[in-house]
């Protein structure tokens, strides 16, 4: 751990390099990431995302690791700013200074990335989850996922997020949270549900909010085996390698 | 019809790479069809667009190998055809839905009109020379011939699509369905307002889009890796119709004609590789022969000081 290694070396410091030296330490990553913020309500990462920042499946923590740095400081501000809302993850985010949360980010960008294996064009069945990633619903308007998420899900520049190496609780939960749900009319024998509004509302210019919300249950179940289904091979990301649409 | 656009000098223009194309002779006498197509009829009220057949009614047999290899290849082209290919592109990359799509140049409504007769030069062009002309201009690259297996499956590909479509018959949704110019014309500044806001976020701030390894996931726009000046996407209004009904990427329909026109002006405005069919080196005299009558495009003329249609390699 950096700071066991800094701590005795610092008492020889003058007392303004050993400031310096404490902030560096507190903005470290990967301590955040094992020990947790400054504060004690910025909890340790790694307690629910995961030892090696795949996440965990079963409490719907999602993988952070390889995520694009300036996605991931952005996911924290949007939690801080409530335009993704969560009662987890929201009070932890609002504990990160600005500095710990860039170091965070930094710190699981630079983990290893997802990586499916690249093979032959996938022929897909009409109504499977894997037709609406390689194939979509273009009468919906809703594009293949995959064009926006990029082959095999794998994820595009530092704007669109992988879904490979995401579980499907994982990416169940998101495609609901940005698509609400419509209020029920009371009947006879049934009480009226009231609507809940989205409580994810921070893709750039409403590009993933509007597929989400025209997605049917079952399509949202499907479309998450999928991607969750994809796994991450151990084989490196062979950037010369077409991959097929 | 050359309309000139009002303030074209308003706006900054990145820097263009400045080597000019050296003249390139002809390599196809034949080079000359992306012209502008007729305009397709109007669907009747409550009428849906022609439905092609479904992927799963693809035969097993030889007939329906071809035919799912015209669809890779029209999916993949840059991977699966590195040979024919000169850029970053691929045909779905316009004609979105593998090629289904209504307003989007569909296959379907375009198979069964070739080949067509062509009054102004009195010539007749077939389906393969129409996708010939799409490699050449579009992909910037290089014909296949016309027996190749490249140009076979696709056209087996285009002929499957169109099963149910009568011969010879104009279909509503062919083309892109271009919106009329507004009345007080188009303005490069107020589009590159729209192109940040609304396109860079996936097309790159260069129009250089973006890759995942070596694979073109948003195509680019304008530079060495996209269309050239031949292409029938440099001509403003095509540009704008394909925009208008396709982009934001699943936010089609939500640019008004205005913001359409205005964009599409800010993408064509800008370099790309040189027309192939460049006459005696002469930006001039290629825009008189081939540009001054090619619907609304800004090939041979000055922005900003610049004349444009110099290409870029
Ligand atoms: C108590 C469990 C818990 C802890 C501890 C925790 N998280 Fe989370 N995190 C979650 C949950 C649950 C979500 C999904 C929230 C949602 O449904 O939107 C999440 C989501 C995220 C996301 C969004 C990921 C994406 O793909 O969009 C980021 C970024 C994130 N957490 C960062 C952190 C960081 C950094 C820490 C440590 C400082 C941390 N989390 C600690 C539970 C936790
Ligand atoms: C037009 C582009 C586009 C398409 C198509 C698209 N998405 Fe997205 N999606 C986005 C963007 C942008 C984000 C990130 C939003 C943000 O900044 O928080 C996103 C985020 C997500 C997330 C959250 C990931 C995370 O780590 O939290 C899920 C899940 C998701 N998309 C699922 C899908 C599925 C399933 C489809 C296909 C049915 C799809 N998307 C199609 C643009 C798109
Ligand atoms: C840069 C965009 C672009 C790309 C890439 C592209 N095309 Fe086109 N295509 C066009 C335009 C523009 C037209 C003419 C439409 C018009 O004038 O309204 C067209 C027309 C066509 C037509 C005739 C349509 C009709 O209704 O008659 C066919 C067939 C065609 N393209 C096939 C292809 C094939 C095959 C490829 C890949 C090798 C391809 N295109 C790549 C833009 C493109
Ligand atoms: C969410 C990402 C996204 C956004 C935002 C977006 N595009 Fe696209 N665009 C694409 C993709 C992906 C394709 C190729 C579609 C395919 O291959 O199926 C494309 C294709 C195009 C093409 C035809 C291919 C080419 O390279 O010439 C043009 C022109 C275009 N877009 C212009 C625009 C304009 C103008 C805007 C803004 C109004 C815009 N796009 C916004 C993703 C996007």
């Amino acid at each position: 751990m950096p700071s066991t290694i800094l701590r005795p070396l610092a008492l020889g410091l003058s007392s303004s390099l050993l400031m310096l030296v404490q902030a560096a330490v507190a903005a470290d990553g990967e301590a955040i990431i094992q020990k947790g913020g400054a504060s004690p309500a910025a909890m340790p990462c790694m307690s629910c995302h995961g030892a090696d920042g795949r996440g965990m499946a079963a409490g719907g923590f999602p993988r952070l690791a390889g995520l694009p740095e300036a996605y991931l400081a952005k996911q924290l501000a949007d939690f801080r700013a409530g335009r993704r809302e969560s009662p987890l993850m929201q009070p932890i985010a609002q504990a990160l200074s600005e500095a710990e949360a860039a170091a965070v980010a930094r710190s699981y960008a630079a983990l290893p990335k997802v990586n499916v294996k690249t093979g032959a064009p996938e022929r897909p069945r009409e109504g499977s989850g894997a037709w609406l990633a390689l194939r979509g619903a273009w009468e919906r308007n809703i594009p293949e996922c995959t064009l926006c998420h990029g082959p095999s899900g794998v994820g595009v520049g530092d704007a669109f997020p992988p879904l490979a190496g995401q579980s499907a609780e994982y990416i169940e939960a998101q495609l609901r949270a940005w698509r609400g749900t419509p209020a029920q009319p009371g009947g006879r024998k049934t009480k009226p549900v009231a609507a809940v509004p989205p409580t994810r509302r921070n893709d750039p210019n409403g590009l993933m909010q509007h597929i989400a919300a025209d997605l049917t249950e079952a399509e949202i179940k499907a479309v998450a085996a999928y991607f969750a289904g994809l796994g991450d091979t151990t084989e490196p990301f062979d950037a010369s390698q077409h991959r097929l649409r | 019809m050359m309309i000139t656009p009002r303030r074209l000098g308003t706006v900054l223009l990145p820097l263009f790479a400045a080597q000019a194309l050296a003249a390139e002779p002809a390599r196809n006498p034949r080079l000359d069809d992306q012209t502008q197509l007729p305009k397709a009829p109007a669907r009747a009220l409550g009428q849906n667009h022609f439905q092609p057949p479904a992927e799963a009614d693809i035969p097993n047999n030889a007939y329906g190998d071809l035919v799912r290899r015209g669809q890779d290849l029209f999916m993949n082209t840059k991977a699966l055809a590195p040979e024919y290919v000169g850029n970053e592109m691929n045909c779905v990359n316009c004609h979105i839905d593998r090629g289904r799509k209504a307003d989007s140049a569909p296959l379907w409504a375009a198979y069964t009109m070739y080949p067509a007769y062509r009054k102004k030069n009195n010539k007749v062009n077939t389906f393969v020379e129409r996708m010939q002309g799409c490699f050449q201009f579009s992909m910037n690259g290089k014909a296949p011939a016309p027996d190749s297996e490249v140009l076979t499956a696709l056209t087996a590909y285009a002929y499957w699509m169109s099963s149910g479509v009568p011969i010879g018959k104009a279909m509503p949704g062919r083309g892109f369905d271009e919106p009329p110019l507004p009345r007080g014309g188009y303005d490069i500044a107020r589009g590159k307002v729209v192109y940040d806001r609304q396109c860079a976020l996936c097309h790159g701030v260069e129009g250089e889009g973006k890759k995942v390894g070596a694979t073109s996931v948003f195509p680019p726009l304008w530079g060495k890796d996209s269309y050239n000046w031949g292409a029938g996407m440099h001509r403003i209004n095509t540009a704008a119709g394909f925009i208008q009904h396709n982009m934001p990427l699943g936010r089609g329909k939500t640019l008004s004609d205005q913001e359409a026109w205005d964009v599409a002006a800010y993408v064509n405005a800008h370099e790309r590789p040189q027309d192939p069919r460049l006459v005696n080196g002469d930006i001039d005299e290629t825009r008189k022969r081939y540009h001054a009558e090619d619907g609304v495009n800004l090939y041979g003329v000055v922005v900003d000081g610049r004349k444009l249609g110099q290409g870029v390699k």
